[in-house]
């Protein structure tokens, strides 16, 4: 495909003969947003060091837009825009001329530069922030210039490695907007621990855990599970689990907190069947609600029993 | 490569640190020259003996720029411990390696930035010294040579000082470092000063600066210098890759 712009090929990395990534392959395409999810340690990072070309991989290669990231390096890195965890900023500039170095770091023309610093502070809610020191900001705010910095080349490719950790909420809300603004035109990926936030930036997902690929592709596919095909009943008159069963489209039944967990088959919805066997048998319906389970548990599930959700991967 | 050593150059006059080193070096030298010039009549009034009497280009330099090659023994480790290692610490390294530079770049900016830093007090050196033209006839060829010499031998302060930098995350480890390091160098000739044959004499930094000091440009010396600056420049470079495939 054309538009492919990061393509990640069978990426490993050892580190004293330990793999701490080892075999992952994706590829992204232009003007999507991907969730690169996974516990602590399990890769997320050096993952996106190597698609950064910060560390050479022990195999497998990195292709951003078509260009190796080995081969060609910059070339390559000219087309990424990089937050890494831990904010790298020269905390004794002001984000201005802070700013001004990063453009020009990443081959900004000369008189394209000033544009480009006050596009970026603007996108990030930096414009009155231009003359203080780095140092004197408050962690919200150099996190913003980080990806301030991130941005400033307009690369077709940018890639954040927690991007909201240390934000209050409006602020989060204002990054969370501004990754789906880039992420129309050019690529994104995201690492995070906080989960809705994938589910609201992204529209691909991975999740990565132990150094491997457990879990990749699209979020509704993720969205699905996590709404589930499960109904949460509360009855008064409770009958025998058997009674429940026996209604059409029911799969298993089985008692939770005081009420009934129901899981139906695959394309049934027996919800009007259940409600209408309890008012008929007079059971005293008084809960009927779909059980989420949230994507806590789904992510849990995922990262915990890797060969179930490997196959529902092949599934998906 | 430039915009590195314009950062760096930018950085480093950002801190007080900058100002303060350039302060007290511009201070000792003018002190030292203003000496120099004091003594001078003092001393050819007593001289007789046509031998014993040397110019007054000579003499002050020989004052200043002997006090220069032993001040930038503690003020490069000091200028230089930061380079990279504050980077390792900050954690702003990421920052450079992700923008689209090769490591050579990065490494040979940064020893760039520093260079044109000690320049300035090089430049300013000879300056004050021409300064004595105006009343009196200078041997241009003297200043020239000694800050050709001073150049070089800063810029090999500034290599090996910027090595040592690579290889920690603690400024003050590698400053310390540098300094033990370049001392060792400098005075490698009185160690083995016993023995004029050794070979150890000619790794002494300097016994190749005495060359310009007296006004002589020597092509051993300049290679010298040269294959020093460019020995200690591709070990910070692969000190740095090391990083990038070792993680």
């Amino acid at each position: 495909m054309a538009n492919l712009t990061v393509e990640a090929i069978e990426l490993t990395r050892l580190y004293g003969g330990r793999a701490a990534v080892s075999d992952v392959t994706f590829s992204l395409q232009q003007g999507q947003v991907l969730g690169f999810l996974g516990p602590n340690g399990a890769g997320k990072s050096t993952t996106m060091k190597m698609l950064t070309g910060n560390l050479a991989p022990s195999a497998g290669s990195v292709k951003i837009c078509g260009i190796d990231m080995i081969e060609h390096p910059k070339e390559a890195k000219a087309l990424i825009g990089y937050l890494p965890e831990m904010r790298p900023l020269y905390k004794e500039f002001t984000v201005d001329e802070y700013l001004t170095i990063a453009a020009r770091l990443h081959n900004v023309s000369g008189k394209h530069i000033k544009k480009a610093v006050e596009h970026a502070k603007e996108r990030c809610g930096l414009t009155h922030m231009s003359k203080r020191l780095i140092e004197n900001l408050s962690n919200g705010y150099q996190q913003r210039v980080g990806i301030a910095q991130a941005i400033i080349h307009n690369p077709m490719v940018v890639i954040l490695d927690e991007p909201t950790v240390g934000l209050d909420p409006i602020q989060i809300r204002d990054i969370r907007a501004l990754i789906k603004e880039i992420g129309q035109a050019h690529s994104v990926i995201v690492s995070t621990h906080i989960l809705p936030e994938v589910e609201m930036v992204c529209d691909h997902v991975q999740i990565i855990d132990k150094g491997k690929l457990v879990f990749n592709g699209g979020i509704d596919v993720l969205k699905q599970q996590r709404i589930g095909n499960k109904l949460l009943v509360g009855l008064r008159n409770a009958p025998a689990a058997a009674q429940l069963a026996a209604i059409a489209g029911v799969a298993e039944v089985e008692p939770a907190d005081g009420m009934w967990r129901i899981r139906f088959q695959d394309g049934t919805q027996p919800h009007e069947a259940i409600v209408q066997a309890a008012v008929q048998n007079g059971w005293g319906l008084y809960h009927i609600a779909p059980d989420q389970t949230s994507l806590e548990d789904v992510f849990v599930q995922l990262t915990y029993h890797e060969t179930a959700s490997a196959d529902e991967a092949k599934a998906a | 490569m430039l915009n590195i050593a314009r950062k760096e150059l930018k950085s480093m006059f950002a801190s007080p640190m900058g100002w303060i080193i350039l302060a007290l070096l511009t201070f000792s030298f003018g002190t030292y020259y203003l000496n120099g010039v004091n003594n001078y009549f003092e001393v050819m009034s007593g001289s007789i003996r046509p031998a014993e009497r040397i110019g007054v280009t000579q003499f002050v330099g020989q004052t200043v720029y002997g006090l220069a090659s032993f001040i930038m023994l503690f003020a490069v480790p000091l200028l230089s411990m930061r380079l990279i290692s504050e980077e390792r610490r900050s954690q702003t390294m990421p920052f450079l390696f992700s923008a689209p530079l090769s490591i050579s770049e990065i490494v040979v900016g940064k020893f760039l930035g520093l260079v044109v830093f000690l320049s300035i007090l090089v430049v300013y050196i000879a300056a004050m010294l021409s300064t004595l033209n105006i009343w009196a006839d200078i041997d241009f060829g003297y200043i020239f040579a000694n800050s050709l010499g001073l150049l070089l031998l800063v810029s090999s302060f500034a290599a090996l000082g910027l090595y040592f930098s690579s290889l920690t995350a603690q400024p003050i480890i590698a400053g310390i470092l540098s300094f033990i390091a370049l001392f060792v160098l400098m005075i490698l000739d009185r160690f083995f000063a016993g023995d004029p044959t050794s070979t150890m004499l000619k790794f002494s930094l300097m016994r190749h600066f005495q060359s310009f000091a007296g006004g002589l440009i020597d092509t051993a010396d300049l290679a010298y210098f040269g294959l020093f600056i460019l020995t200690f420049i591709t070990l910070t470079i692969r000190r740095l890759d090391a990083d990038r495939l070792r993680g």
